[in-house]
């Protein structure tokens, strides 16, 4: 079995519950794998656990059970192999938008001179278009002009995985916008490895190789793989035009509609007969029909 | 529009001032109760105001506290004997014992301030006594630091340091375990070591109210000290007040009172200042 950049295996957390001596199970026993250079996204209903798996990969939280593998070491806690981008920006609002990112080279890199940290983070502000706004603190910066220099902090540090979850939700539609495109041209120039977790189907399509979907809580799974097959560079305003597009779409929103739910009771009621939770999830391919014939929820339960 | 608000607040400000300074000289004018211009009143003989004879209440009128504050301020320093020191000399004994006490208090109270933030086991540990120390009047240390201490100036000093530590204490602390997490996140997907991630992170977080505690002691230190000098006595602004009453010298008592005010005012104005450097928005 060839092993992959990074290894999720056999993923559980359970969390002890207020007004009960059980433990309420999160998710259980996910096993998915990514290989370098990829674009992943997570997409699940609000509350399945895509921020607890999140924390995990982070180091920010431990895991119940399993274990994930990074470049064939284990991830025990966090560091900077792992950059993270939160949805709350989470900037230092004491600091300006230079010395934000600057905070960030000068831990990855103690032993640098000040004026290669700077040059190294001014070089990842102009990526994001922040050229004019370096020396603003993070309140006198927008909600997006914000993200994007949390965007720069986490590339500037070149971390072997970047993480980020939901990082434009909080943003209106037009920001969003421009800053996935931003994204991808820093991806595109970079080509990190990235976990991202979003709600936004079509900032999915838009960004990920492989857009993972998650069934409801509790007894989460991440159920499939669901290929993008759609040729980069790609852009926002001709995405649509692209064959693939409309399968792909319709699938995802197809799952988070009926699958999410139908499959979350199929795990319950195999939980409940005491079944081994471990699972891969299923690869599909909703642009190859071969792959997958019909397009929509398949009641399958990959083992 | 801020301008002109500024402007008009100055304005009634100082109507204010001459209101109130035209009251008090009305009510302090001899003329006012008794026309009787050129003669000593019984009164004024017996408390021997012979200088005070404008006087008719013994409050001196604000234009001879003035004039006695010029006097007092054109030579502030003097020295002569221990009763008769100049305003400057009794002053700064007061501001070294307020700034000593409090300096004492900050190195103890801002790092075991950070511990307790940090530590919810020392944070619980800490407080039952925090919460009983802390209204202890300063004061009612006073006769325990005396025998103990053995030295009325230190004694006065210690008193100062017990009353600053504990607003410092608490704030340091509370600031400390309030600094939001995302921040502490951030320091640990940086893998930066605990001792960077308090200074680089939670210190500057925690740096606007650490400053709100030390505000709050150097007030309560210098309302502490004028109290503290009258009870040691020999220097410092508090026994200057307190020996000026003992010579029914009303003019410096009142004039002692005004100074107070100002250099607290100064004492706050300069920590205010220091928290601008620190205050961040958010
Ligand atoms: N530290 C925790 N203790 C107890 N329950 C938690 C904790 N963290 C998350 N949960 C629960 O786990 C579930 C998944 O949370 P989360 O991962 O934040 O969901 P998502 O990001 O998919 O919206 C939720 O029901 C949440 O209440
Ligand atoms: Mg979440």
């Amino acid at each position: 079995m060839s092993k992959g950049f990074l290894e999720i295996e056999n993923l559980s957390q359970r969390f002890p519950q207020p007004d009960s001596s059980d433990l309420m199970t999160v998710f259980e026993g996910v096993d998915v794998t990514i290989n370098k250079g990829e674009f992943v996204c997570l997409i699940g209903h609000s509350g399945c656990g895509k921020s607890t798996i999140l924390n995990v990969l982070a180091g920010l939280a431990t895991p119940t059970d399993g274990n994930v593998i990074m470049d064939n070491k284990e991830i025990t806690g966090p560091s900077l192999d792992q950059g993270v981008i939160f949805q709350n920006h989470s900037l230092l609002p004491w600091l300006s938008a230079r010395d934000n990112v600057m905070f960030a080279v000068r831990a990855r890199w103690p032993n640098w001179s000040k004026a290669k940290r700077l040059e190294h983070a001014e070089r990842y502000l102009h990526m994001v278009g922040l050229d004019h706004a370096m020396d603003r603190k993070p309140a006198q910066l927008s909600g997006g002009m914000r993200q994007r220099v949390g965007i720069a902090r986490a590339f500037a540090i070149e971390p072997k995985l970047l993480l980020m979850d939901e990082p434009f939700g909080a943003l209106d539609a037009l920001t969003r916008g421009v800053i996935q495109e931003e994204l991808l041209k820093i991806w595109s120039e970079t080509h990190q490895t990235v976990f991202m977790i979003t709600h936004d189907v079509d900032e999915a399509i838009l960004l990920a190789d492989r857009v993972l979907l998650m069934t409801n809580g509790p007894h989460a799974q991440v159920a499939e793989s669901v290929k993008i097959d759609i040729p980069r560079p790609r852009e926002r305003a001709t995405l649509h035009q692209n064959d693939a597009y409309y399968p792909i779409r319709n699938h995802l929103v197809d799952f988070l509609v009926n699958g999410a739910k139908e499959m979350s009771a199929k795990a319950q009621a195999a939980a409940a007969r005491g079944d081994n939770p471990r699972h891969s999830p299923r690869i599909v391919n909703p642009a190859k029909p071969e792959a997958s014939p019909e397009p929509g929820p398949r009641m399958v339960r990959a083992v | 529009m801020l301008s002109n608000l500024n402007f008009r607040a100055t304005v009634l400000s100082l109507v204010m001032l001459v209101v109130f300074l035209g009251v008090w000289q009305l009510a302090t004018a001899p003329e006012v109760i008794a026309p009787q211009q050129g003669e000593l009143s019984e009164y004024e003989q017996l408390m021997g105001g012979g200088a005070d004879r404008s006087s008719s209440s013994g409050i001196p009128a604000p234009t001879q506290v003035f004039s006695h504050a010029f006097g007092e301020l054109s030579n502030p320093f003097y020295d002569a004997g221990p009763n008769d020191k100049g305003i400057g000399i009794q002053l700064a004994y007061s501001i070294y014992r307020v700034l000593l006490g409090f300096a004492l208090a900050a190195l103890i109270a801002i790092p075991l301030g950070f511990v307790i933030g940090m530590s919810p086991l020392l944070n619980k540990a800490f407080d039952p006594y925090i919460q009983i120390l802390k209204p202890i009047s300063p004061l009612a240390w006073m006769p325990l630091a005396l025998f103990v201490i053995r030295d009325s100036n230190m004694s006065a000093i210690f008193v100062i340091f017990i009353c600053s530590i504990w607003p410092m204490l608490v704030n340091t602390a509370y600031g400390v375990a309030s600094v939001r997490n995302d921040w502490l996140n951030v320091a640990k997907t940086h893998q930066l070591s605990n001792l960077r991630t308090a200074f680089t992170v939670i210190l500057p977080a925690a740096a606007p109210t650490i400053l709100t505690g030390m505000r709050i002691s150097i007030g309560i230190a210098w309302l502490v000290i004028v109290a503290a000098e009258m009870l040691v006595g020999g220097t410092g602004i508090g026994y200057y007040i307190w020996n000026e009453w003992n010579n029914l010298d009303l003019a410096s008592v009142i004039f002692a009172i005004i100074m107070i005010g100002i250099v607290g005012f100064l004492l706050d104005a300069s920590l205010a200042q220091a928290t601008k450097f620190v205050r961040y928005a958010d």
